[in-house]
């Protein structure tokens, strides 16, 4: 309990610096008495970036999880196992077919083309033969290497490709009120995947004990894979790419806790959402008043964690 | 009671079950000898459901398994497969909790963590119950996922080879418990064993596979004979008298 007290406390913390980082200088004694511009400021975009924050960071880490559960491996998540990619390609076709299309659509058609693409990725990896630990997410990793490949051929086709740009890179000083509400999403996601939290710590078990304990691991399986894919495509049309936070924040967490999914939840979504924020406010920092995007902020941190996990891999990973 | 009839399981060309058919007691341990890919495992993959048969039906308690639903078979029969190894890190409590998930959905009233409660004393694991198991010895693992089980509290409990790379008294101990819940549980457990010995200890009925067919069937008094166990495991056993049970000697 105690715990958890203080790590909602270091979270609302960041957040509170997190709001107050900005070209508009606005200060927390500024709070009392908002004139008019600051009032704009803060509820137009510092919280709107706050939220999305916070939201698409704890989305993604818990997708991230039922991911390493269903396909019981440590290294597949929504950026190793090509999902973001696929995505990505769903909303260019969205783009193509309909180009005034609403973000909901986007998220539909992202939706549809991830979870096919994800399921393709699952059924290559079955066929491979002693596919390793390791050769699962370079398969996937290779699998998302093509398919970006096709976004961007086609994006460069038919004169997208600044459009595209944007889903590239995750970038939250994009945010703006109207523009992100749909990682809102995510919230009931997460709270459909604490109902589905012991399905998917039983398939992770493997298949001969899901069903010896009288569960149809093909319906966990999609019903996993259908939350990984919707969060994943919120994140992003409404946010663009965040990578690896679906990879490293569910090993981290595995370390202390275990991976009794009801169990990690909390940390897992906490984690999360704290190493988005952190990473946010570090990009923000770091060349002000210019920004660093979060998606290269967390892919240096990320490739960096990837490495230390495979290369401890031998002992508990094996 | 479970029975089944006309089994017939191919892996790609080679068939390794033939028309199988039998119906088996209840109430005793029931063990399936034979030598190496003599169809022991798929058979008792086939009656726990895991695995489909090309042709051929298994009966449960008076209802075909493909009538059965998943989640009401599960509170009937279990299986433990060979060595179910399980990279997730999750502690030896929760994996014993994992048994009452057919019976509750998720959340265990008090009913259920006394009999989570007395699962772990039976297997003697209560003292570890907090360890995840992968950081558990084999013998330790193995006694973990005995006690998942038998906390699934179902009638039938199938073993798949459960004394693999143990040692003999963690073998022995594993048999005594399995005797405990015949006994005073009235549960009927099929378990697959290599270790003739223990089959001739601890076995009430045997079934006895070679190359794919269902050779000799009965009480485990009918089967341990030198003539039967020589011809299905093709080399030559001898039976000996030990106390007023049967050895049997094969180096």
């Amino acid at each position: 309990m105690i715990l958890k007290i203080s790590q909602a406390i270091l979270l609302v913390f960041l957040s509170g610096l997190s709001v107050f980082i900005g070209v508009a200088e606005i200060s927390p004694l500024d709070l009392l008495d908002l004139s008019s511009e600051q009032a704009q400021i803060m509820l137009s975009s510092r919280l709107p970036r706050l939220f999305s924050i916070l939201v698409a960071g704890s989305s993604l880490a818990v997708s991230g999880l039922i991911m390493q559960r269903i396909t019981r491996n440590r290294f597949v998540s929504p950026t190793t196992a090509g999902t973001m990619e696929w995505c990505r390609l769903g909303v260019m076709v969205s783009i193509l077919l309909l180009p005034q299309a609403p973000s909901l659509l986007r998220v539909v058609c992202a939706f549809v083309v991830s979870f096919c693409g994800t399921m393709l990725f699952l059924a290559i990896v079955n066929r491979i033969r002693n596919a390793g630990i390791i050769l699962v997410p370079l398969v996937g990793i290779m699998l998302g290497g093509v398919v970006n490949a096709l976004s961007t051929f086609f994006a460069y086709r038919y004169d997208i490709i600044q459009n595209m740009a944007s889903w590239l890179q995750g970038n939250f000083s994009l945010v703006i009120a109207g523009n992100y509400e749909l990682i809102y999403i995510g919230i009931p996601l997460m709270a459909a995947a604490y109902i589905f939290a012991d399905r998917f710590t039983i398939a992770g078990m493997g298949k001969n004990t899901a069903s010896a304990l009288g569960l149809r691991y093909s319906a966990v399986l999609y019903t996993g894979l259908a939350i990984v894919a919707v969060v994943s495509s919120v994140s992003v049309v409404a946010v663009g790419n965040i990578p690896f936070v679906g990879l490293i924040v569910p090993n981290v967490v595995s370390l202390y806790r275990g991976d009794s999914v009801k169990r990690v939840l909390w940390d897992t979504a906490w984690l999360g959402a704290l190493l988005v924020l952190v990473c946010d406010i570090a990009g923000r920092i770091a060349i002000y008043p210019f920004e660093l995007p979060i998606g290269i902020v967390l892919s240096i941190i990320g490739s960096a964690v990837f490495l230390i996990l495979i290369t401890n891999s031998k002992k508990s990973y094996a | 009671m479970i029975s089944f009839e006309g089994i017939l399981k191919k892996y790609g060309k080679e068939t390794v079950l033939k028309n199988v058919a039998a119906s088996l007691p209840t109430e005793k341990i029931i063990a399936f000898i034979g030598g190496n890919g003599a169809g022991k495992s798929t058979l008792l993959g086939i009656i726990s459901r895991l695995l489909d048969p090309n042709a051929g039906s298994v009966c449960i308690d008076g209802r075909m398994i493909n009538q059965w639903n998943c989640r009401e078979l599960a509170k009937h029969l279990t299986i433990l497969g060979q060595s179910p190894n399980s990279a997730a890190r999750i502690t030896v409590e929760e994996l014993v909790s994992f048994g009452r998930f057919p019976h509750t959905n998720g959340t265990l009233s008090e009913e259920d963590m006394k009999i989570v409660g007395e699962a772990l004393d039976m297997t003697g694991m209560q003292p570890f119950k907090n360890r995840f198991i992968d950081e558990l010895s084999g013998g330790q693992r193995q006694m973990a996922y005995i006690a998942m089980a038998i906390a699934q509290d179902t009638k039938y409990i199938l073993l798949d080879e459960p004394l693999n790379n143990l040692d003999m008294s963690r073998s022995a101990g594993i048999m005594k418990i399995l005797r405990r819940l015949v006994k005073e549980k009235s549960k009927t457990v099929m378990i697959v064993i290599h270790d003739i010995n223990f089959v001739s200890f601890y076995a009430d009925y045997i079934v006895a596979l070679k190359d794919g067919e269902l050779r000799y069937m009965g009480d485990a008094d009918s089967i341990i004979r030198p003539e039967i166990l020589s011809d299905i495991f093709s080399t030559d056993i001898s039976v000996e008298k030990f106390g007023d049970r049967k050895i049997c000697i094969y180096y």
